[in-house]
């Protein structure tokens, strides 16, 4: 779908968008696994409003879904391959300290050097796993 | 107040992944499939996020959030072996499924049980980390 780009574009600018209400309105960094992961390991200070973010996170894409927007998905059936892969970003992301949102969106955007190793480190693996996936195993 | 801020913020972050495409795991993998058939729009959205992030952190200079308390300070820039080695690993999980932690928790939204089989591994991973850390410094202080 040659439009593709747009509808990121315009997407990304909605991320963006959020990331900045969250810094400015409530002095927060929009990571979502150091949002999710202080909920998990009991590390987070405000469950609240925490709890009430995430609530937005799944009921918009759902109010869209609802409204007839929806969303194709081709997320792999293999259920070992889904559980390696949460394992690895659950525990990757808190090792690292941030993942795709902490990292790319909030750390790139001020220039952090750390953000910039992350991203590099993280697409990198991610693009030799897609490649090595598709060419050794078909997938 | 601070429960309508975080509110907003969730439901941009929600339905922009969701314009976007990112909760589509074909598309998410198609641009980590460089070598193949690739798909630029993660990096549309990448740089969508960005924009408006670079102009905030500038607001961010001799004021204080909207709610109150004080704007995250920048962390000491070290690179450390847990940043890029747990990088690495979050990206072969994230090359294997094409979720990563946002998406993973929006993906509830449409159904599906992969995505939902995918969330509990990955908050099972997230609980474990502190234990696995505290086992990797007593061995690194033994050692």
């Amino acid at each position: 779908m040659e439009t593709a780009w747009v509808y990121g574009l315009i997407g990304g600018l909605m991320i963006g968008a959020g990331a900045v209400v969250l810094l400015l309105g409530a002095g927060r960094i929009m990571g979502a696994s150091g949002i999710i992961g202080g909920m998990v390991d009991g590390t987070a200070t405000q469950r609240g409003p925490t709890v009430i973010f995430l609530a937005g996170l799944v009921g918009a894409p759902a109010l869209l879904s609802l409204a007839g927007w929806t969303v194709e998905t081709q997320a792999t059936s293999q259920i070992w391959m889904l559980v390696l892969a949460g394992l690895a970003v659950g525990i990757g992301t808190r090792f690292a300290n941030g993942c795709t949102s902490g990292h790319g969106v909030c750390g790139l955007s001020r220039f952090s050097l750390r953000g910039l190793v992350a991203t590099l480190f993280y697409v990198g693996a991610g693009i030799v796993t897609v490649t090595a996936l598709r060419i050794g195993l078909g997938l | 107040m601070r429960a309508l801020v975080s509110l907003i913020s969730g439901a941009l972050f929600g339905a922009g992944l969701h314009v976007s495409g990112m909760t589509d795991t074909g598309r998410v993998r198609g641009f980590l499939d460089v070598a193949g058939d690739w798909d630029p729009t993660l990096a549309f959205v990448l740089g969508g996020a960005i924009l408006p992030m670079i102009f905030a952190w500038r607001m961010t200079r001799g004021r204080t959030p909207l709610t109150g308390g004080s704007f995250p300070a920048k962390p000491e820039q070290t690179i450390t072996r847990p940043l890029v080695f747990g990088s690495i690993l979050f990206g072969i999980g994230w090359g294997l499924v094409g979720l990563c932690p946002a998406p993973a928790v929006a993906s509830l939204s449409y159904g599906g049980w992969q995505g939902a089989v995918f969330l509990v591994a990955m908050l099972a991973g997230m609980w474990a980390v502190p234990p696995l850390r505290r086992a990797l410094d007593t061995n690194a202080t033994q050692a």
